[in-house]
C-alpha cells in the first residue's frame, strides 16, 4: 500500500493511507505511524479519504496506532471516512473509542 | 485440547486409518443409528426422570440425610449430565464432504512451543511444509531459543518469539504467544498446531472449503494420537469428543475450538479483538475514573491541602474527572477524546505544581513504582486497576502525590492499554484454554464454527500419569475459569443451545464432587448399616434398571459400538483432579490467587513417584475394602442386611473396578516400552 505522508497544520503529521486497507495493508500503517513517533512527532491525523475499504485488521493498525502515539505524549485522529468505513466503525463499535472527523482540519480543532 | 471427562473411550477398535467424512455405503446405516439415538435419549430422559423424582419423593430416608442428601445430588447432577449429553446428541450427524477451496486464499500456519524439543517441533514443521495447500509456515517460539531459530532457518519457515514490548507484561501463555504472531502476519486464514500435532498434507484442501461461507469463523478437527496402545491405558483418545459430541455441538451451531487442528477466520478474530478491546476499555475507564475520584476525595481531605494552590489545583483535577466521567457515561464524546482531554489537564495542573513540591512527588512516584510491582501480572486489567486505586488510598500519599498518582493511574489504563503488551488480544486471556473462551466469544458475535470429522493430523499423547493428570488438571481449570468468568448462560450474544452446550461441558467437569458421594455412600451402609435409600430392592430395581440399561445403551449406540469404559472409568476415578480445579479455579477467578499452572510436558516421564499422585484413590480403594470385610463380618454375626449387604457389595465392587484403570496407568511406561515394536511417530 502507498501511503503519503504530509504536514498538517499545528504541526500535525497527515498521513493518507488509499485504497484497501485490510490485513495485507496494516502493517504497512503501523510501520508508518512508528517511523513517524520514532522520528520524534506524535499528533498524527489519519486521512481515510482515499480508503474504499477496511477490515479489522487495517483497525487494528489504527489502534496500534493510537497505543504508540499515546505513548509518546500525542495523540492519532481519524478523518474523512467514507460511509463503509463508518459502518464497520460502528459495527465493531470502534467510534466509541476513535471520533470519525470530518476532515484533517476539525480533527485537530481543538489544540 | 479438551476433553470430557466422560468423553475419553477406550479406543481398541478404531483402525487408526482417516474415516472418510460420508461414505455413501453407510449413509442408511447412519440415518438408522440417528433415529435410533433420538429415541434412546428420549427413553433415558424417561427412565431417568422417573427415577430421580421417585428417589427425591419417596424413597429419601431422612434420618440420614447427612448420606441420604449428597446421594441423591449426585444422582440428579449425573442425569442432568446425561440430559446435556442427550441434547448434544440429538443432532449430531456427519457433514456433507466439503467443497474444494478456491486458489489464491492466504494461510498462516502456526506451529506453537513452549518447551518441546527442537526434534520434535522439526518434525511437524516439516510436516507442515508439506501441506499441499500454498501456504507460510511459522514457528512461535515461546521459549525463544537460538536453535529453535536455526532450525525454523534450516527449513526456510518462520520464526516468532515475543518481542521488547512484552517484557514485565502479562505473556498469557499461548492465546499471549497466538495473538503476538497475529500482529505480525497476514494471511487470511490460519491454521493453529501444537508442537505434537503432525500435519496431514490434505489438511487445508479438505478444510478450507468451508470458509466460502462468509459467517463461519473455525474449522475444527480431531485430535488423535499415534503413540497410544490399543488398550489406552491413560484415556489419551477421545473418540466420543472427536465424533458425536463435537458432531452434535456442531448440529446446533456450536462446536468449539479446542487449541489445535483448527483453521481460524482472521478477519473473525480481529473483530473480535476490537470489539473486546472496546468493551474492556470502557470498563477501565469507567473504573479508573471512579477511583480517581476516590483518590482525589481523600487527598483533599488532607492538612496539605489547606496550601490554597493546592486545593484550587486538586478542585480543577475533580471537575476534569466529573466531567470525564458523565462524558463516558452518557456517550456524549469517545473514550480517546474524554482521556486526552483529561490527562491534558492533568499535566498542566500538575506542571504548574512541580516546582511547589518536586520532593514529595518524587516520594510519591517510587512509592507507587512499587506498587506496580507489587501487582505484578494479572489476567483482568480491572483487578489491576482496583488493587491499584485500593493501594494508592490505603497510602499515606501528599496530596501533590495524589494527583501525580491520579495521573499515573489514567495513564497506566489509557486507550493505549498500558498494561498489556499489545492493545488488540483476540485470542482470550481470561483462562488458561484460551480455545474455549475464544469460541465461545466469536458464537456470542454471530459468527459459526464447523466440526470436520475426519483426522488431518496425528499427535502425540503423554506417555505417563503425571504428566496425564497436570494437562486434564489444566484443562479442567481452563474450562472452569471460563464458567466463572464468562458463564455461558449468561452471554446474551448465544443461542439457547449455544449457551446449553457450552455449559453441557462445565457442567461435565463437575463430576468430582459426585463421585465422592459415589464412593461413599457404599462404604457408609456396610460399615454403619446406615441405608441413604429408605425403600425396597424391589421398588428400587423397578426405577433403577431400565434407567441404567437405556442410558448404557445410549452410550452404546452413540459411540457407534466403540466401548465408553475408559472414559466412564477416568471421570470418576480422576476425582481428585475434577475437585482441585474446581477449587483452584474458584480461588483464582473470585481471590486471586494463582492456579498453580503447569504447561503439559508431553515429551518424557515426569519423574515423580507415580503412587503419591493417587494418593486419594489409595486411601479410597483400601477404604472400600475394609468395608468390604466389616460388611461381610456384620452379615455373618446377624448385624447386617442381606440385600442391602448384598447390593452395597456389588457397589463397591463397582467402585473397585472404576478405579482399577489406575493401576494401569501407574504401570504404564510410555508407549512400545513394554511391546515388541516402538512405532513412534513418522511423519
Amino acid at each position: 500500500m502507498n501511503i503519503e505522508m504530509v504536514d498538517g497544520p499545528g504541526g500535525v503529521v497527515v498521513l493518507r493511507p488509499a485504497g484497501r486497507l485490510n490485513m495485507v495493508a496494516a502493517p504497512a500503517v503501523r510501520e508508518a505511524v512508528n517511523s513517524i513517533v520514532d522520528s520524534g512527532r506524535s499528533r498524527i491525523a489519519v486521512d481515510l479519504s482515499g480508503v474504499d475499504f477496511i477490515d479489522s485488521s487495517g483497525l487494528g493498525a489504527l489502534i496500534s496506532g493510537l497505543k504508540s502515539t499515546r505513548q509518546a505524549g500525542g495523540d492519532l485522529r481519524i478523518a474523512g471516512a467514507n460511509d463503509q468505513v463508518k459502518l464497520v466503525l460502528s459495527l465493531t463499535n470502534l467510534e466509541r473509542v476513535l471520533t470519525p472527523y470530518d476532515t484533517v482540519e476539525n480533527a485537530y480543532g481543538d489544540a | 485440547m479438551r476433553v470430557m471427562p466422560g468423553g475419553d473411550v477406550d479406543d481398541s477398535m478404531i483402525d487408526g486409518l482417516p474415516q472418510p467424512v460420508d461414505q455413501a455405503g453407510s449413509e442408511r446405516g447412519a440415518t438408522a443409528r440417528f433415529i435410533a439415538v433420538r429415541i434412546l435419549v428420549i427413553l433415558t430422559l424417561l427412565t431417568g426422570t422417573i427415577y430421580i423424582v421417585w428417589r427425591w419423593g419417596f424413597s429419601l430416608n431422612f434420618d440420614a440425610w447427612w448420606i441420604a442428601i449428597p446421594l441423591v445430588m449426585a444422582e440428579t447432577y449425573a442425569l442432568i449430565d446425561v440430559f446435556f449429553f442427550g441434547f448434544t446428541l440429538w443432532r449430531a450427524r456427519s457433514r456433507p464432504a466439503p467443497t474444494t477451496p478456491p486458489a489464491g486464499l492466504t494461510v498462516d500456519v502456526f506451529i506453537t512451543t513452549y518447551n518441546e524439543d527442537v526434534e520434535l517441533v522439526r518434525e511437524t514443521a516439516k510436516a507442515a511444509t508439506r501441506i499441499r495447500y500454498p501456504h507460510r509456515t511459522y514457528v512461535l517460539d515461546d521459549g525463544d531459543r537460538a536453535e529453535m531459530r536455526a532450525m525454523a532457518d534450516e527449513l526456510g519457515i518462520g520464526y516468532i518469539t515475543r518481542g521488547p514490548g512484552w517484557q514485565n507484561r502479562p505473556l498469557h501463555a499461548k492465546a499471549g504467544n497466538l495473538n503476538n504472531a497475529l500482529l505480525q502476519t497476514d494471511g487470511e486464514f490460519l491454521l493453529i498446531l501444537d508442537a505434537d500435532q503432525n500435519p496431514r498434507p490434505q489438511i487445508l484442501d479438505r478444510t478450507l472449503g468451508y470458509f466460502s461461507k462468509r459467517t463461519v469463523a473455525l474449522v475444527q478437527t480431531p485430535q488423535e494420537f499415534v503413540n497410544v496402545p490399543d488398550h489406552d491405558p491413560l484415556g489419551s483418545q477421545a473418540p466420543l469428543f472427536y465424533g458425536p459430541i463435537q458432531q452434535g455441538k456442531d448440529g446446533w451451531n456450536a462446536a468449539f475450538f479446542c487449541g489445535s487442528n483448527a483453521i481460524l477466520r482472521r478477519e473473525a478474530l480481529m473483530q473480535l479483538g476490537i470489539s473486546r478491546y472496546v468493551v474492556e476499555l470502557e470498563q477501565a475507564v469507567s473504573a479508573a475514573l471512579a477511583g480517581a475520584t476516590r483518590v482525589l476525595r481523600q487527598a483533599r481531605r488532607r492538612p496539605e491541602a489547606k496550601d490554597p494552590r493546592v486545593a484550587a489545583a486538586l478542585d480543577e483535577i475533580r471537575i476534569a474527572v466529573l466531567e470525564a466521567r458523565r462524558a463516558v457515561r452518557e456517550h456524549s464524546e469517545s473514550l480517546g477524546t474524554v482521556t486526552y482531554r483529561l490527562q491534558q489537564t492533568i499535566t498542566r495542573v500538575s506542571e504548574e505544581l512541580v516546582g511547589a513540591d518536586m520532593a514529595l512527588i518524587a516520594q510519591d512516584l517510587e512509592a507507587i513504582g512499587e506498587l506496580h510491582t507489587e501487582s505484578g501480572p494479572d489476567f483482568d486489567v480491572l483487578t489491576d486497576v482496583g488493587a491499584n486505586v485500593d493501594a494508592l488510598t490505603a497510602r499515606e500519599l501528599s496530596p501533590l502525590g495524589a494527583l501525580s498518582s491520579v495521573q499515573k493511574l489514567l495513564r497506566s489504563i489509557d486507550v493505549d492499554r498500558d498494561d498489556e503488551a499489545q492493545p488488540l488480544m483476540p485470542l482470550a486471556t481470561i483462562s488458561v484454554t484460551e480455545d474455549m473462551a475464544t469460541s465461545m466469544r466469536l458464537h456470542g458475535m454471530g459468527w459459526g464454527s464447523v466440526y470436520h470429522h475426519e483426522t488431518l493430523a496425528d499427535g502425540l499423547a503423554p506417555e505417563d500419569l503425571g504428566t496425564m493428570m497436570k494437562q486434564r488438571l489444566r484443562w479442567a481449570q481452563g474450562t472452569i475459569q471460563v464458567m466463572l468468568r464468562e458463564n455461558p448462560l449468561a452471554q446474551r450474544g448465544l443461542s439457547v443451545p449455544q449457551r446449553i452446550l457450552y455449559f453441557a461441558t462445565m457442567w461435565s467437569y463437575l463430576s468430582g464432587f459426585a463421585a465422592l458421594a459415589f464412593f461413599a455412600a457404599p462404604i457408609i451402609f456396610l460399615v454403619g448399616g446406615v441405608l441413604p435409600v429408605s425403600s425396597t430392592a424391589f421398588e428400587f430395581f423397578l426405577r433403577f434398571l431400565p434407567y441404567l440399561i437405556i442410558s448404557q445403551l445410549l452410550f452404546l449406540v452413540a459411540s457407534r459400538g466403540l466401548s465408553t469404559w475408559r472414559g466412564q472409568q477416568y471421570s470418576l476415578a480422576l476425582f481428585p483432579i475434577w475437585i482441585r480445579s474446581v477449587t483452584s479455579a474458584v480461588a483464582n477467578v473470585w481471590f486471586g490467587k494463582p492456579l498453580g499452572f503447569v504447561v503439559t510436558d508431553k515429551s518424557g516421564p515426569s519423574g515423580r513417584a507415580p503412587l503419591r499422585l493417587v494418593w486419594p484413590q489409595i486411601v479410597v480403594a483400601v477404604l472400600l475394602v475394609i468395608a468390604t470385610i466389616v460388611g461381610i463380618v456384620r452379615l455373618a454375626l446377624g448385624v447386617g442386611e442381606p440385600i442391602g449387604t448384598a447390593i452395597n457389595l456389588g457397589w463397591v465392587v463397582f467402585d473397585l473396578i472404576i478405579l482399577s484403570v489406575l493401576v494401569h496407568a501407574v504401570r504404564y511406561r510410555g508407549y512400545g516400552a513394554d511391546s515388541e515394536s516402538d512405532e513412534r511417530v513418522t511423519a
